[in-house]
């Protein structure tokens, strides 16, 4: 089997099955940043905006709630499903690529928001009640108080949650967008064995997600010490 | 006029009644002290004080003046008169001994950070921890916390001061510390509200001892007759316990 694998190599990474890796990659990579990102900056204000209180922000309350607990209940493929469906029905004619853009985004905000709901809940509320009577604003409170202490619980789970969410952008393959998975799938189908093709993604796939999880080792470690030092 | 005026006083947490009417007055300068059974409401009389509950029914005055309650502007000039030491301490746990003490006034009163220090200082080396400036809370004992949270509470000008079991969490070696740092502010004249189980400490430093039940007021009088001679059979019943206790 070595030998077939070996004699297949020159042909397997010549120009074309590499460009087309590439964009294979690049489209993985797209889709995991887009989440994370688009997830961290919708995330954090839907977790704010769950922890006030009073008639006025009710409705979005609401709203907000309902997102989150609807998006973190449902699989991912019919999440991407839906969107794809619901798209057509409505006359967009969203690429498939958009539409495995629009699903990582939903899915990474609802959960985000969820991680960082819980991580600003885990600060004590006698914290918040020193900080109230003491006269700081929410604002205030938020930014000196709360969010420093509530940094190292989200940190964790929050990369936890990039890295899982890498090989979750896999099932967009399913309607049809070209990523490592779906790449994989063509390359075995035109005669590449099935261990070198996989073999790869799978190399990919761990390129892509490590140095996430070093940078998330990192920022804990920055924390701790930060913490030990000064606020 | 008494300073603090509270008339008919009603609170609950959730459906769970707490207070079910407290009138009750301290005047400029009183040490007043609650003390009764566990759940009788003493804590939750002073978070009604600043703010911290809501009352259902009844009114609080301070210096004068009604609080709305509905008012964002009211609340925080209860608070700006009236600082409050919990059990818990509840120091800022992200932040070092000297920014706990400093923060309030520099973020919230917009003073220059080099005065403030400056009086956070003084006051810090007055409560004994002057050389603890730049640690964190969880470096420090209990007690030396509590002394923390009462410096932050006075760096503030407080016109009173309200204590809410501040010894109750502490070893009891550590106790004696807090207890000096609040008789010296009796002989300062700070008007204080102070709940506590320190029966003896309670005796000395206060000018009124107020006996709480059920949510309500049932006895008010000096340390002497409160503790020597009762006027209500309530009252008579939880002194011979704690007394008996000794």
């Amino acid at each position: 089997m070595l030998d077939r694998i070996l004699s297949e190599l020159p042909r397997f990474f010549g120009p074309y099955n590499l460009i087309f890796l590439g964009e294979a990659l690049l489209s993985t990579l797209a889709l995991s940043a887009a989440g994370c990102l688009v997830g961290c900056l919708v995330g954090f204000p839907i977790a704010l905006l769950r922890r006030t209180r009073g008639w006025a922000t009710l409705p979005l309350r609401a709203i907000a709630t309902g997102f989150v607990e609807l998006f973190r209940r449902v699989p991912f493929l019919v999440t991407l499903l839906t969107i794809f469906f619901v798209s057509q029905a409505v006359g967009l004619s969203l690429s498939t690529f958009s539409v495995g853009l629009v699903s990582v985004c939903l899915i990474a905000s609802a959960f985000i928001s969820e991680i960082v709901r819980g991580g600003l809940a885990s600060v004590h509320a006698n914290q918040t009640d020193a900080a109230r009577v003491l006269n700081l604003s929410s604002r205030q409170t938020l930014v000196h108080v709360v969010l420093p202490q509530a940094w190292k619980v989200i940190i964790p789970p929050i990369f936890g949650f990039f890295v899982l969410f890498i090989k979750d952008t896999a099932l967009a393959s399913q309607v049809g967008v070209l990523e490592l998975t779906y790449a994989s799938k063509v390359l075995n189908s035109r005669g590449f064995s099935a261990v070198l093709v996989f073999g790869t993604i799978l190399l990919l796939y761990f390129a892509l997600s490590y140095p996430l999880s070093r940078l998330g080792a990192l920022l804990e470690i920055r924390l701790a010490v930060r913490r030990s030092q000064r606020d | 006029m008494p300073f603090v005026a509270l008339s008919g006083i009603k609170a609950a947490y959730g459906a769970q009644p707490i207070l079910t009417g407290v009138d009750l007055s301290i005047e400029r300068g009183e040490v007043v002290s609650l003390i009764g059974p566990s759940g009788s409401g003493k804590s939750t009389l002073l978070r009604v004080i600043v703010g911290l509950l809501r009352p259902s029914a009844g009114t609080v005055a301070v210096a004068g003046m009604p609080i709305d309650y509905a008012s964002k502007r009211d609340i925080q000039a209860v608070r700006d008169r009236a600082a409050i030491v919990f059990q818990q301490y509840n120091l800022f746990q992200n932040m070092t001994v000297l920014r706990n003490t400093t923060i309030a006034p520099i973020k919230v009163k917009r003073r220059a950070a080099g005065e403030v220090e400056a009086e956070a200082r003084a006051i810090l080396a007055k409560v004994g921890l002057g050389a603890k400036l730049d640690a964190y809370p969880d470096e420090l004992s209990g007690g030396q916390q509590q002394r923390v949270a009462i410096a932050r509470a006075l760096v503030l000008k407080p016109e009173i001061l309200l204590l809410d079991e501040v010894t109750s969490a502490l070893d009891p070696e550590l106790v004696a510390d807090v207890l000096d740092t609040i008789r010296l502010l009796a002989t300062e004249g700070m008007t204080m509200i102070i709940v506590s189980h320190e029966m003896a400490f309670v005796r000395e430093v206060s000018s009124k001892v107020v006996f709480m039940a059920e949510g309500r007021v049932v006895e008010v009088g000096s340390p002497e007759t409160v503790f020597d001679a009762p006027q209500e059979a309530r009252t008579r019943d939880f002194v011979s316990k704690i007394l008996r206790h000794r």
